[in-house]
């Protein structure tokens, strides 16, 4: 059996530019302030949660690939960076990289304000949006800024499917394809999902960012946790319904001691909660739900959910945690994650703020 | 479990293809789509869809849909739900599934690539939402059918099966991927069969967005000709039933082709062109042939990705050219692009049902339009129909942002 093992960790969310910042928020467990975000049309605003701009910008934004990009790249590309500085850090020789991109909205920045110039005269619609509204466009940034990349995929789902990225990145690395692989989950907050949400899940808050697992092969790559179970994916169908799902992944990640964790999507949503709420109700251990912290983040909600359950064991805090991803149209599948021994070779001090904090 | 993986097969099972889809503006299916490929037959006419008065282009290759669709699971109030690609979807899937005699009721997994999901969906979200914001009518529907994954939920309840879905988004090469992925889970062992293909409907922002590039061509399309001078949008769907070949001798299923090697690999050179010595591209035909132990002087045809822009084409010729070695002089290739148009997430499927076709029907498909070779292609461009002895096949897709993706098949005796 090919085992697998999280290198790095990187995060960008409403609470900041690292993981660090994603962990203090979740620690703390308040809500974070939602902002307004302009709605054409309307005199009230909708609300979202931001990424907050940093007070200097990341470093990678000067690589000419990233001039023009929107932020579902930058978030990408941050995150993606601050999961391989240890990888790179260690790097002894060449490593074949792997990206897979997970999005749900992706692009939407870029594809509005196309679309608003081409309703307006095509003629003279910016050439320069079009290209950064194609879902593998921060695929293709991220690859370029990381260089080695031999392998990329842009998945396209709910906010579960970032597990089924995941999955991909382990196939390859079982098949040896690639010596370790960055897997993003990413979205950028825009008024139209804003609204969309509003009418699919009005009691959500859109959030923007992205969250990364850097996995590889090698233990002494380790950055603390190994991935030790993805389950089925759970398709919902006209026979199979949200919580028939949850509980099939509820099923196959066992019933787990109480000196684990659990990381869910639970969040403020009654109706779209019930699924997992109810699949979930006899867990006896800690539970951490980052969507009542952070907001919908969709896909980036899901990475985010990773991260935060690869972090709670690589610090020590628990010996396991499992996620629980019940996505929103799509399927439901879960995960597990143990602690393993972090590498003999840590990460020299300053060497994620040096490649991916403003 | 999608984890832990399985160990491999000792031996990787044979992937075997036992039923094709595809609707282009060629026709509904395989028979209408083979006599166009054959006849080198060009489906283009002025764009219906939407606005082109103030564009430089005002053609593409659409699609006829029928009336009604072929009856399913769905409901009539289902139905009504499917966007134009969903629907060219549907129409792939069926024909696929019903070649293939697949049972519903079982697990059939779905691997599709698209690069625009329901793109038109979300543009007429954004019109309301933008010209009549209080209005709230059918935005509700919008904003969840316009995502690929519910596209693909819908088409799998019409079908009556169950299964995982992936949906692969590596622009142009969306479709040739989902396929190799597909392969490649029935090779692990992961999977008996699944329906693995492309889809992509025509819509105004894509058609403006290549547009704003100076992409599409103001003339014809006509890859590998010195004249070029763009590519042409198109639309459609084209979707494979893949098994293992113990899975189809199993239940007699009639066999239509091999799937016998499939490469994937990254350009990093630039967002929307690719590298000018096509490095990728000769990268990942290698790696297909040698996965499939099939050397150059094997194949047969190429159905090459050729989308008749000018720095496409040229590092297309060079990659070939340089794979092919003395076996470029007399290699056919052709681009059905100069047919149906670039269908962005279907063009590599709907590739590899076209190469489907030579292998089956024992004819080369034909260029519509190629008049003056390009000096980079040493190789034979068909542009007249020909009967052919085809043994294998290899397609071609690169897309924006530079994952390229190499298929090949070989015929079925």
């Amino acid at each position: 059996m090919s085992r697998v093992f999280i290198a790095g960790l990187g995060a960008v969310s409403p609470a900041g530019w690292n993981v660090a910042a994603l962990s203090e928020a979740l620690n703390k467990g308040q809500p974070l302030p939602a902002q307004p975000i302009a709605r054409p049309g309307w005199k009230q605003p909708l609300r979202a949660r931001l990424v907050p701009h940093p007070s200097v910008p990341p470093q990678f934004l000067a690589h000419p690939r990233l001039r023009r990009t929107s932020p579902i790249t930058h978030y990408a590309a941050a995150a993606a960076l601050e999961s391989v500085a240890r990888l790179r850090a260690n790097q002894n020789g060449k490593r074949r990289l792997g990206v897979v991109v997970c999005v749900q909205s992706g692009c939407v920045n870029y594809s509005c304000r196309f679309l608003a110039e081409v309703l307006k005269d095509p003629a003279t619609a910016s050439p320069v949006l079009f290209p950064e509204t194609v879902y593998a466009g921060p695929a293709s940034h991220v690859a370029t800024l990381l260089g080695e990349v031999s392998l990329t995929y842009t998945l396209v789902g709910d906010s579960a499917c970032f597990l089924q990225g995941v999955a991909v990145a382990a196939q390859w690395l079982a098949d040896n394809r690639v010596d370790a692989c960055v897997v993003v989950g990413s979205e950028e907050s825009d008024w139209i999902i804003a609204d969309a949400l509003r009418h699919l899940d009005r009691p959500a808050v859109l959030a923007g960012g992205a969250g990364a697992l850097c996995l590889c092969r090698d233990s002494k790559l380790s950055a603390g946790a190994e991935l030790v179970a993805i389950t089925d994916p759970h398709t919902y169908s006209a026979r199979v319904n949200r919580e028939r799902a949850a509980c099939a992944v509820r099923g196959q990640l066992g019933i787990g001691s109480s000196e684990e964790l659990l990381c869910d999507g639970i969040g403020n949503s009654p109706r779209l909660d019930a699924a997992e709420r109810n699949a979930w109700q006899d867990w006896r251990g800690a539970r951490l739900s980052p969507k009542r912290v952070l907001g919908e983040g969709l896909i980036a909600g899901g990475a985010w959910q990773c991260v935060a359950a690869c972090e709670a064991v690589a610090s020590g805090r628990f010996t396991a945690a499992n996620v629980s991803l019940v996505g929103s149209n799509q399927q439901a599948i879960g995960a597990r994650f143990v602690c393993a021994a972090a590498g003999p070779m840590d990460l020299p001090a300053g060497a994620s703020a040096a490649s991916a904090s403003p | 479990m999608l984890f832990p993986i399985s160990p491999p097969l000792a031996a990787p099972p044979r992937v075997v293809i036992t039923g094709a889809g595809i609707v282009t503006a060629l026709g509904i299916g395989w028979k209408p789509n083979a006599e166009g490929f054959r006849a080198g037959r060009r489906a283009f006419r002025p764009v219906s869809l939407f606005d082109v008065s103030r564009q430089r282009v005002k053609t593409a290759a659409e699609v006829d849909l029928p009336v009604t669709l072929p009856p399913t699971h769905l409901s009539a109030r289902q139905v009504s739900r499917l966007d134009r690609a969903g629907a060219m979807l549907l129409l792939a899937a069926h024909e696929a599934s019903q070649q293939a005699e697949l049972q519903p009721d079982g697990d059939l997994p779905m691997v599709l690539g698209t690069t625009a999901g329901g793109m038109s969906l979300g543009e007429a979200y954004f019109r309301q939402a933008t010209q009549s914001p209080c209005r709230y009518r059918q935005q509700p529907s919008r904003a969840l059918h316009y995502q690929p994954q519910v596209q693909a939920r819908m088409v799998r309840d019409a079908l009556g099966v169950g299964g995982s879905i992936t949906i692969i988004s590596n622009a142009c090469a969306s479709g040739s991927n989902a396929i190799g992925h597909a392969w490649d889970s029935i090779r692990r062992g992961q999977t008996q069969c699944a329906l693995a293909g492309g889809y992509d409907a025509l819509s105004e922002l894509v058609f403006a967005g290549f547009a704003t590039l100076q992409s599409l061509s103001p003339t014809v399309c006509r890859p590998f000709d010195a004249q070029r001078d763009g590519l042409a949008l198109g639309e459609g769907a084209a979707v494979l039933a893949l098994e293992s070949l113990e899975h189809a001798s199993r239940r007699n299923a009639i066999i239509l082709g091999e799937l016998i090697g499939y490469a994937t690999s990254i350009d990093q050179h630039h967002l929307t062109q690719p590298h000018p010595q096509g490095n990728t591209a000769l990268a990942v035909m290698k790696q297909a042939c040698e996965v499939a132990s099939v050397v150059p002087e094997e194949v047969d045809y190429i159905n090459a990705h050729g989308t008749g822009t000018p720095l496409n084409d040229i590092a297309e010729a060079i990659a070939i050219s340089h794979w092919a070695g003395s076996r470029a002089a007399t290699l056919p290739v052709s681009s059905t692009k100069a047919s149906i148009g670039h269908l962005l997430g279907a063009a590599g499927a709907a590739g590899a049902v076209a190469c489907l076709m030579a292998l089956r029907e024992q004819w080369l498909p034909s260029q519509a339009v190629f008049e003056t070779p390009d000096s980079a292609c040493n190789f034979l461009v068909v542009h007249e129909s020909q009967d052919a002895k085809v043994d294998v096949a290899l397609s071609n897709a690169f897309g924006f942002g530079g994952v390229n993706a190499t298929l090949l098949m070989r015929r079925w005796a």
